[in-house]
């Protein structure tokens, strides 16, 4: 029932329920495997390190229960890069639902590691995730490592080459930015993803 | 591509914004989620709130108002002032900040940076750095700044402390050049070009903004990824609708 928020200790759990609630959606968080399988969305918000992100959910005995799920699942920032098969970040087998491989980025003169900051999306591919969202939309990064791109790419952002900035495969989605702090891009893109 | 960000700085005093020197004359300019809306639709692309009695007093900051700010305010905060452990950051953390600022507190213990890097990623750590330029021609860093009667000149170089804090896990450095502050003649630009060279996380300006072209010369001439100001910004001196126009105008990349 409803849209639940999966609590795998990410600190951005509590910003991504308000921005939520901002949208008139009540999220319970949970890491109650029944309550996750039950929900009719499931978010899976997060912000960190991917090891500790994937051992968090192994603990909690989530990790066979997400790739199980076949309603809309979305993750958020770390959430996102848990989708893949693996990160780099600590060479980590991941959920292995998304075919890719996260990648840190590489050191280049006057890019300046973690992508901080406001940047823009560009459409890739028809979704209806991406509503409403138009070529050049600003949404807000905060990341060291990132998807790089393929036929999940929704949309791409440009930080020293493209990488994928919001993905789907199946009934799974990704955004690498925050879209509880992307002020009104970010507030459509949930809508659409509750909508989903 | 990544824009420069504008960022207004409130300072926070009992749950109220206030204005004043540092710590003499505060007038309580309104309520923290209003004023922080009312930047929200402004256009700025950040929000800073620094407590400016926190680390002085040497206690952490309140959290009640960082909740209240996350569930309003859809643009990322970081919240600075009194945050000296890993337990006072996660609460300001899971209150809804999205960075948090420290200071005073890591020049007195810099393995504080360490322990906030490992303990929630470099992206949430913000390392504020006040820095003056001392008789002998060196920059040196400044501890206690939001107490003019305990402010601390210290042995440690600016330059090295920049470096030193990138290593320990500094995901972002806030520069206040002190030299400049207060005065309205524009950023630190040879400073920040020096810093600039040695920062590889983004890095911000603070400290003498007057005029839309001291934003402008900070972002083409000393490369800073952000630009924080208070004053010009809180008296209507300068709005930001009106600044961003000139920035692109001036060619430098803006989030409209």
């Amino acid at each position: 029932m409803g849209v639940v928020l999966v609590d795998a200790g990410g600190t951005n759990i509590g910003s991504v329920r308000y921005a939520l609630q901002r949208l008139g959606v009540d999220a319970a968080l949970t890491s109650d495997a029944e309550t996750i399988r039950s929900a009719d969305k499931v978010i899976l918000p997060g912000v960190g390190a991917a090891g500790p992100g994937m051992a968090r959910l192994r603990e909690l005995g989530l990790e066979a229960l997400m790739r199980s799920l076949t309603q809309p699942v979305l993750g958020v920032c770390l959430g996102m890069q848990l989708l893949c098969e693996r990160s780099e970040e600590g060479d980590v087998a991941c959920l292995g639902l998304i075919p890719a491989t996260v990648r840190r980025f590489e050191e280049q003169p006057g890019l300046r590691v973690p992508h901080m900051g406001w940047n823009q999306l560009q459409r890739r591919r028809e979704h209806r995730l991406l509503e409403g969202l138009v070529d050049g939309d600003w949404a807000y990064f905060v990341h060291s490592y990132a998807v790089p791109l393929g036929d999940h790419a929704l949309a791409t952002t440009d930080f020293g080459g493209e990488f994928a900035s919001v993905i789907a495969r199946d009934n799974f989605h990704g955004m690498q930015f925050h879209p509880e702090r992307s002020a009104k891009v970010g507030a459509r893109l949930l809508k659409n993803f509750l909508e989903l | 591509m990544l824009s420069r960000r504008l960022v207004p700085c409130l300072d926070v005093r009992d749950g109220k914004v206030v204005k004043g020197v540092r710590f003499r004359d505060h007038v309580v300019m309104g309520e923290i989620v209003d004023l922080a809306l009312r930047y929200r639709d402004e256009g700025a692309d950040e929000l800073v709130f620094y407590d400016i009695t926190a680390s002085p007093e040497g206690r952490s900051v309140d959290r009640g108002w960082v909740e209240r700010v996350a569930r309003e305010i859809d643009i990322p905060f970081c919240v600075a002032g009194g945050i000296r452990s890993v337990e006072d950051a996660r609460a300001v953390l899971h209150a809804g900040a999205d960075k948090i600022s420290v200071n005073s507190p890591a020049l007195e213990r810099p393995s504080l940076i360490d322990e906030l890097a490992a303990a929630f990623g470099v992206q949430c750590v913000v390392v504020g750095v006040d820095s003056l330029r001392d008789a002998d021609g060196e920059w040196r860093v400044r501890q206690y700044t939001g107490d003019p009667t305990r402010t601390q000149a210290l042995a440690r170089r600016t330059l090295d402390w920049i470096v030193e804090a990138q290593q320990r896990g500094a995901g972002e450095i806030v520069l206040n050049c002190m030299g400049s502050d207060g005065v309205r003649q524009g950023y630190d630009l040879e400073q920040l070009a020096v810093v600039r060279a040695l920062c590889n996380v983004p890095l911000i300006a603070s400290g003498g903004a007057g005029a839309p072209e001291h934003f402008c010369d900070a972002f083409l001439e000393a490369d800073v990824d952000g630009a924080l100001a208070a004053s010009v910004f809180h008296s209507g001196a300068i709005a930001i609708p009106a600044l961003k126009q000139s920035l692109a105008g001036w060619g430098v990349e803006v989030r409209t």
